[in-house]
């Protein structure tokens, strides 16, 4: 992934921002090769790409799970490299593309439970937090169970609300609707609709064009950030998608 | 053939069981889409379908598989995996863990089938000229995309020349491009009398792939025929199924009185 997809008028006011990112894994596999983008506070943007073009490595640059190899990531206009992850966590929720590397509690309500109790969150807050998110994604009956008695698409769901129960500012989903039937498409539409109604920034990883046409307002394409820069979604062209290996909704 | 008769399944600890009589023939060379809504009980399905369940996850079955006139409750996990090969639907699980590049990966496969080491190397290198993974041979198979992973466990399968496949998910997380080189290379691999079942929430791949789909509810078959006419069925819609863009759009051109056949074959290339 290389390029830019800066809008200079939002510089001031982005929520997330890179200057020139190049991540290297392992000292050879070049996954970011000078990456500028802002992504404005409050905004939904989709990114979208072809696979390994380095669309999950880019946002765990976001909350600090991957430091830059080159260059630098600012959340709300400070640099991440002087904070650390448990820091950057009360700022950026970011849900895993595969849930079975963020879930690891006996039970739903624990799992969920965990990211609000560590930003210090208690009593009727926290428990009302809890409630909202599995209300949300549709887990308010599950709260007792082990999250490996649910099936692959509601240990995502669960992934979503242990994120939403932070409430943090800026959400990140990584391949939301993987596995989700249409309803379930629908519920993560929605919810993406009232983090954005409520003035948060999300930023989400797909290759549903679909539900990126539908619940987002700019896209950003991971390969050639450059060429694609600022397409709302209503506007996506077809030759830059089928370019970016990507299906025309 | 692969054949499931009067098969009902439950998890070990669960007190209820989560599939129910459920008859499905897979016949050689013939794809089958299995649909239905979350938690349905498809990936359950697969897991049965391949023996897996119960030979290696437990619980207790009901009824019968077998593969090609071989009752699969009398047959090993490695003399089954010589008949049925399961694909998963998180390619983390699927992974073997033990192979340091992409390439052994592949090629642990049909290494564990015994055969000679160049027919192992024909085999690996042509699963992985189909994906078109040649980029991809020296990684390390635990530090790839989630898309790349997922196609690599493709190939993994593609690698044993199985005779019958069972897929969960295969594409979920993969581009448009890799979606559609899975969909030639499983075409491809039921033109050898492979039989493939598939669990797909996208349509759009099963209504180009296979020549029937199967619908399950609560653990049950609730519809099963040509691809056609299921896709057609209003009830996949009350199901959380959405009908591929082929059949929403004759069917939105049919409610403003336009017959879709006037368009010729414009709506199938338009979504293929």
């Amino acid at each position: 992934m290389t390029g830019r997809a800066l809008d200079p008028g939002a510089v001031s006011t982005s929520a997330i921002r890179t200057e020139g990112l190049v991540h290297v894994y392992d000292g050879a596999t070049r996954a970011l090769d000078g990456v500028d983008l802002a992504i404005a506070r409050g905004e939904r943007v989709a990114i979208v790409g072809q696979n390994g073009s380095g669309k999950s490595t880019l946002v765990r640059h976001f909350n600090g799970l991957l430091r830059p190899t080159e260059g630098r990531v600012l959340v709300d206009g400070a640099d991440v490299a002087d904070r650390r992850v448990a820091h950057l966590a009360l700022t950026v929720g970011l849900v895993f593309q595969d849930p079975d590397r963020q879930i690891f509690a006996g039970k739903v309500r624990s799992e969920v439970a965990f990211g609000p109790r560590n930003l210090g969150r208690r009593g009727a807050e926290l428990e009302g937090a809890i409630d909202a998110a599995l209300v949300a994604t549709g887990l308010d009956k599950d709260a007792e169970t082990n999250p490996y008695d649910l099936g692959y698409s509601r240990r995502k769901l669960l992934a979503l609300a242990s994120i939403l129960a932070m409430g943090t500012p800026i959400v990140v989903l990584d391949e939301p609707t993987t596995g989700q039937d249409a309803r379930g498409v629908e519920r993560i539409h929605r919810i993406v609709a009232e983090l954005s109604a409520s003035g948060r920034t999300v930023v989400a990883i797909s290759h549903d064009m679909r539900f990126v046409a539908e619940a987002f307002e700019r896209v950003i394409d991971a390969r050639r950030a450059d060429r694609a820069r600022w397409l709302p979604s209503r506007g996506v062209r077809r030759d830059r998608l089928a370019d970016a290996r990507i299906d025309v909704p | 053939m692969l054949e499931l008769t009067g098969v009902s399944y439950r998890y070990a600890g669960y007190a209820t069981e989560v599939l129910h009589d459920i008859d499905l023939r897979l016949a050689d060379g013939e794809i089958v889409g299995l649909v239905g809504p979350n938690e349905a009980g498809k990936s359950t399905l697969c897991l049965v379908a391949s023996g897996l369940a119960p030979a290696s996850v437990g619980g207790s079955l009901r009824g019968t598989l077998t593969l090609d006139g071989t009752p699969a409750a009398g047959l090993a996990t490695h003399e089954l995996a010589e008949r049925v090969v399961v694909g998963f639907q998180n390619p983390n699980t699927q992974r073997s863990g033990i192979a340091a590049t992409v390439f052994e990966e592949i090629a642990l496969g049909p290494m564990n089938l015994g055969l000679a080491v160049a027919e192992t190397v024909e085999r690996t290198r042509e699963a992985i000229e189909r994906l078109k993974l040649e980029h991809l041979i020296l990684r390390d198979p635990q530090r790839l995309s989630g898309g790349q992973a997922q196609l690599v466990g493709i190939a993994s399968l593609l690698a044993m020349r199985p005779r019958h496949v069972i897929l969960d998910e295969p594409t979920a997380q993969l581009d448009p491009a890799g979606t559609r080189l899975v969909g030639e290379a499983l075409r491809s691999l039921a033109g050898t009398g492979t039989s493939l079942l598939i669990a797909e929430h996208k349509t759009d791949l099963l209504d180009g792939l296979c020549s029937r789909i199967v619908a399950i509810d609560g653990g049950r078959i609730v519809i099963d025929g040509p691809t056609g006419e299921v896709f057609d069925d209003p009830r996949l819609t009350g199901l959380g199924v959405e009908r591929p863009a082929r059949a929403r759009l004759a069917a939105a051109l049919a409610t403003r009185g336009v017959e879709p056949g006037v368009l010729g074959g414009a709506l199938e290339d338009a979504t293929r």
